[in-house]
């Protein structure tokens, strides 16, 4: 393109310093619009984490913020990951009514499910959302709240409420109806909604935290 | 070229979508409703439009060996600063485009028109490049979408709300319910197949009109 050769060793040079400047402008942009751009970002995350709590939650009446009252937890076996797993506290006068917990079923029909599972300290699901999900639309995804109604089954039900051998879909033997056609994704979540409330049973007086109190709570899900 | 030429060749004679076949993956991964083809092809508009600028800018200039990388370069930032400014302004397109926002960076379309075009023409022809390539690109995602979501779901415009960030429920027609959509014109066979009844439909035009 010029005109004038020059000598290679030059026009590698300024190539080098081309790039340079080019990487340190492209940065620059980047980093001013991730500025501008920081806390609004933060802020809406926040607020879609603390409407999918009131989703899963029903309306329990919690003061306190569940975002800064959090547990971490590993336990691959009844969790469904390896990875540690945030446990949300709700709190109403100081005293824990609830926990929302993140559960993922990998046993789905593609990719992992992530689910949101909300507990009442007596051991009863709140509700069961999707966080994310990869099966088949118009098939899997019933899972969506946004598509069905389906996941409301599980509120108000509990370790007890089917017995714990009956935490499976119909086909297998157990208390919930498969999604028609698509038995595999409605085996997982259910599968992983039973494990959840094991898990729950199992940690129950980590999960709600050191000053239990006497009287049982009376929860209205 | 004429303004005039410009707006044909990306609307019509060359259409990324129809013709030059570019950016095909997100074309019809995305394309699976009225609002995420309209989301995606937005800002790949915007970002075909800033990129054209910048590289007439500066692309004459650049040494042959580096010009595809400081186009590149550009691009990723110009992409980068569009996926912040979304998930700040528009979390709710940005969460429907997902991962296929980044992946702009490697849309062909991009780096072809900087190539082809911008590189080598003045500021106003590039920009008005971008919108055209950029707009013939859009044009082709939500009709796409259209078709799919109309076939596939029954509705048209059905997640508009989730894209613009207002609430209710739901938004757009409801021609039918969801449970009696033809689901093959959701999954990417679908797209497939109707990208290429649209392409039969332009060939039988052309054909037509020679």
């Amino acid at each position: 393109m010029a005109g004038n050769p020059e000598p290679p060793a030059r026009r590698t040079v300024r190539a080098a310093i081309v790039l340079a400047a080019t990487a340190i402008a492209a940065f620059g942009l980047v980093a001013v619009v991730h500025e501008a751009t920081r806390d609004r970002i933060a802020a809406t995350a926040r607020a879609r984490e603390l409407a999918r709590f009131d989703q899963v939650l029903g309306g329990l009446l919690h003061d306190n913020d569940l975002l800064a009252d959090t547990l971490t937890l590993r336990d691959p076996e009844l969790l469904g990951t390896t990875a540690a797993v945030t446990a949300y506290r709700a709190r109403l006068h100081g005293q824990p009514v609830a926990v929302v917990l993140e559960s993922v079923a990998s046993d789905g029909y593609s990719g992992t499910i992530r689910l949101l599972i909300a507990v009442a300290r007596d051991g009863t699901i709140l509700g069961v959302r999707t966080v994310s999900h990869h099966e088949t639309p118009g098939l899997g995804d019933f899972i969506d709240a946004s598509k069905s109604d389906w996941m409301q089954r599980f509120t108000g039900k509990s370790l007890g409420n089917p017995a714990a051998a009956r935490w499976r879909v119909r086909k297998d033997n157990g208390d919930f109806d498969q999604y028609t056609g698509a038995t595999i994704t409605s085996r997982a979540v259910v599968g992983t909604v039973g494990r959840t409330l094991e898990f729950f049973a199992r940690h129950r007086d980590e999960l709600l935290g050191d000053e239990l109190p006497a009287a049982p709570a009376t929860i209205q899900p | 070229m004429t303004p005039a030429a410009i707006l044909r060749a990306g609307f019509r004679d060359q259409n990324p979508g129809l013709v030059q076949l570019l950016g095909l993956c997100p074309l019809l991964a995305v394309s699976t409703s009225l609002g995420s083809g309209l989301g995606l092809g937005l800002a790949t508009l915007a970002v075909l439009i800033a990129s054209n600028g910048l590289i007439s800018l500066v692309g004459r200039s650049l040494p042959a060996e580096i010009r595809i990388a400081v186009f590149v370069l550009l691009i990723a930032a110009l992409v980068t600063a569009v996926e912040l400014a979304l998930a700040a302004w528009l979390p709710g397109l940005h969460a429907a485009l997902g991962i296929f926002l980044p992946l702009i960076v490697t849309n062909c379309l991009v780096l072809a028109r900087a190539e082809a075009f911008a590189s080598r023409q003045p500021v106003g022809n590039a920009l008005l490049d971008g919108f055209a390539m950029g707009g013939g690109f859009l044009v082709v995602l939500v009709a796409l979408g259209s078709v799919r979501e109309v076939l596939g779901r029954g509705s048209l415009g059905g997640d508009l709300h989730a894209l613009l960030g207002t609430g209710g429920p739901t938004s757009g027609l409801h021609l039918f319910g969801e449970q009696h959509g033809f689901l093959l014109a959701l999954l990417p066979p679908g797209a497939f197949i109707l990208l290429g009844l649209g392409l039969a439909w332009r060939q039988a035009r052309q054909a037509a009109a020679s």
